[in-house]
């Protein structure tokens, strides 16, 4: 598997921080000492289809005999409410918007993912800080500030990274959904004089920020102009090599688990 | 110190008050506003925790003791921000004196009194812009605890640091918390120039101190950079009248 040979030429090169480590400073007052659980992070653009290759790992991993906790954006009990609220109005700034995500993230962290982990799930989480703080780099926030902000979020054992060029997402947008979204064309910061405009400009932007990411944060690169099922194959390929059979206590065998 | 914050580039001016609950600040504010704006000029007031957009979250966040000293920074910075963007911003730049009771500062008494790390408080305001003059109210925490206690009539559970578990005695943690607070209070008075005043004078002393500070510090540059409302006759009526059309 050349992908996985990748990732350890990489550990040894950079020496990334281990598994559900905090990127930066811990959060005050959580024990994330013993977590047996496996934290995966499917990240990518808007539209590429990060929602529905995780509603069929869902499926097959439970299918397994694993538990898992899917998360999202948005979705904390604390935050989730106020940010779709705050959404649907006019005057949500690009640092007050950052910092609501932020605080989103950190709910669900301290209250789902981290308890989650620690019961032995794996954790599929729909974007991490990773979206967090490519929206708020491209929309010219300063990167050290929000990468600093964003540091007690715990390195993932993966993050798989669907990749696509904007051209991929516009397409998929019209013939998905059928019309441009004011958030997701970035319209807030007005990128360009209409919807399609400031879609492709936001986007791309976003696009190159993840990028960028990829090598320093060890993403995984999958394209997401195969198929659905490719693209599950090639997730599924991944997240078995993970070895989550071995997960709830049972001794590592020298084997691999294939 | 300085780098601390976005360089404060803009017309207006930007005063803060400082200080643990019960130390008189936002009664000096409001006088020290009072008197600004019957010199003509425009003043704006910003409240700690008063942003529309997020109000409704804190407020839930609060009743159903859903926060940790992660949360807690977080949704006050978010709350921060929109004022900075929707409010604070935009009226500095058209030259008004932006009057904030709390700033960036405490959070930074606040949240590490709570565990956060300092470091990490302190960059997650950086967009915050710098003030012109930030005021530190001094208060032995028995003054202040005897303001508040004779004052209110429930201490509210954050408030107390409730969520830290000090004490099941809501006045018993309030007064361990609030002096962890004073203590970084006055750990950061050096390194932020606060202008500290004794809170223990008199309420004429401290606004008197105040104005001459505000004088001293922007007095020149009041009158050339601020907005200021055109000159009136003294004796008009009151325009409440116009109102009704």
């Amino acid at each position: 598997m050349p992908k996985a040979k990748a990732r350890t030429k990489a550990k040894t090169k950079s020496a990334l921080p281990r598994p559900l480590s905090p990127y930066g400073l811990p959060l005050p007052g959580v024990d994330t000492g013993s977590l047996s659980g496996k934290l995966i992070v499917i990240e990518g653009p808007d539209a590429v289809g990060r929602s529905t290759q995780i509603a069929r790992l869902r499926q097959w991993l439970e299918q397994e005999g694993h538990a898992v906790l899917d998360t999202g954006m948005a979705r904390s009990a604390l935050a989730g409410k106020g940010i779709s609220r705050a959404k649907d109005g006019n005057t949500l700034g690009p640092v007050t918007m950052t910092l609501y995500y932020v605080t989103d993230l950190a709910d669900r962290l301290e209250n789902e993912i981290i308890p989650a982990l620690r019961a032995g799930f794996i954790v599929l989480t729909d974007r991490y800080i990773f979206s967090i703080m490519a929206r708020a780099i491209a929309r010219g926030e300063d990167p050290a500030w929000i990468e600093k902000v964003c540091g007690f979020g715990l390195v993932p054992h993966s993050i798989y990274y669907l990749r696509a060029k904007v051209k991929d997402l516009v397409s998929r947008v019209v013939l998905g959904r059928g019309a441009f979204d004011y958030w997701e064309s970035g319209m807030d910061c007005h990128f360009g004089d209409d919807m399609y405009e400031s879609f492709v400009k936001y986007q791309t932007r976003l696009i190159l920020t993840l990028d960028g990411m990829a090598r320093r944060y060890n993403f995984i690169d999958i394209d997401a102009r195969q198929t659905p099922d490719a693209i599950f194959q090639e997730l599924q390929r991944g997240i078995v090599s993970l070895e989550l059979g071995k997960v709830n206590g049972t001794p590592p065998s020298g084997k691999a688990a294939r | 110190m300085d780098s601390l914050f976005t360089p404060n580039r803009y017309r207006g001016k930007l005063i803060v008050v400082e200080g643990i609950d019960g130390s008189g600040k936002s009664t000096q504010l409001s006088l020290l506003s009072r008197w600004l704006r019957s010199r003509g000029f425009a003043v704006a007031f910003s409240e700690w925790n008063s942003s529309p957009l997020v109000h409704a979250t804190t407020r839930r966040g609060k009743k159903k003791e859903m926060f940790t000293p992660t949360t807690f920074s977080l949704i006050h910075a978010t709350d921060f921000a929109d004022r900075t963007e929707r409010y604070i911003l935009p009226l500095m730049r058209a030259g008004a004196i932006v009057c904030a009771d709390r700033y960036a500062y405490t959070a930074f008494a606040r949240d590490v009194a709570r565990g956060v790390d300092p470091k990490w408080v302190r960059n997650l305001y950086s967009f915050a812009i710098r003030p012109h003059l930030a005021f530190y109210f001094r208060t032995p925490l028995e003054v202040a605890l005897g303001r508040i206690l004779g004052g209110r009539d429930a201490l509210k559970y954050y408030e107390a640091g409730m969520d830290l578990g000090i004490s099941r005695d809501v006045e018993e943690s309030f007064r361990t918390f609030q002096g962890r607070i004073l203590a970084e209070y006055e750990a950061m008075t050096e390194e932020m120039g606060f202008h500290v005043i004794d809170a223990t004078q008199s309420i004429e002393d401290q606004q008197r101190q105040m104005r001459s500070i505000v004088m001293s510090e922007l007095g020149s540059t009041l009158k050339r950079s601020v907005l200021r409302a055109p000159p009136q006759d003294i004796a008009a009526p009151p325009r409440t009248q116009a109102k009704h059309a």
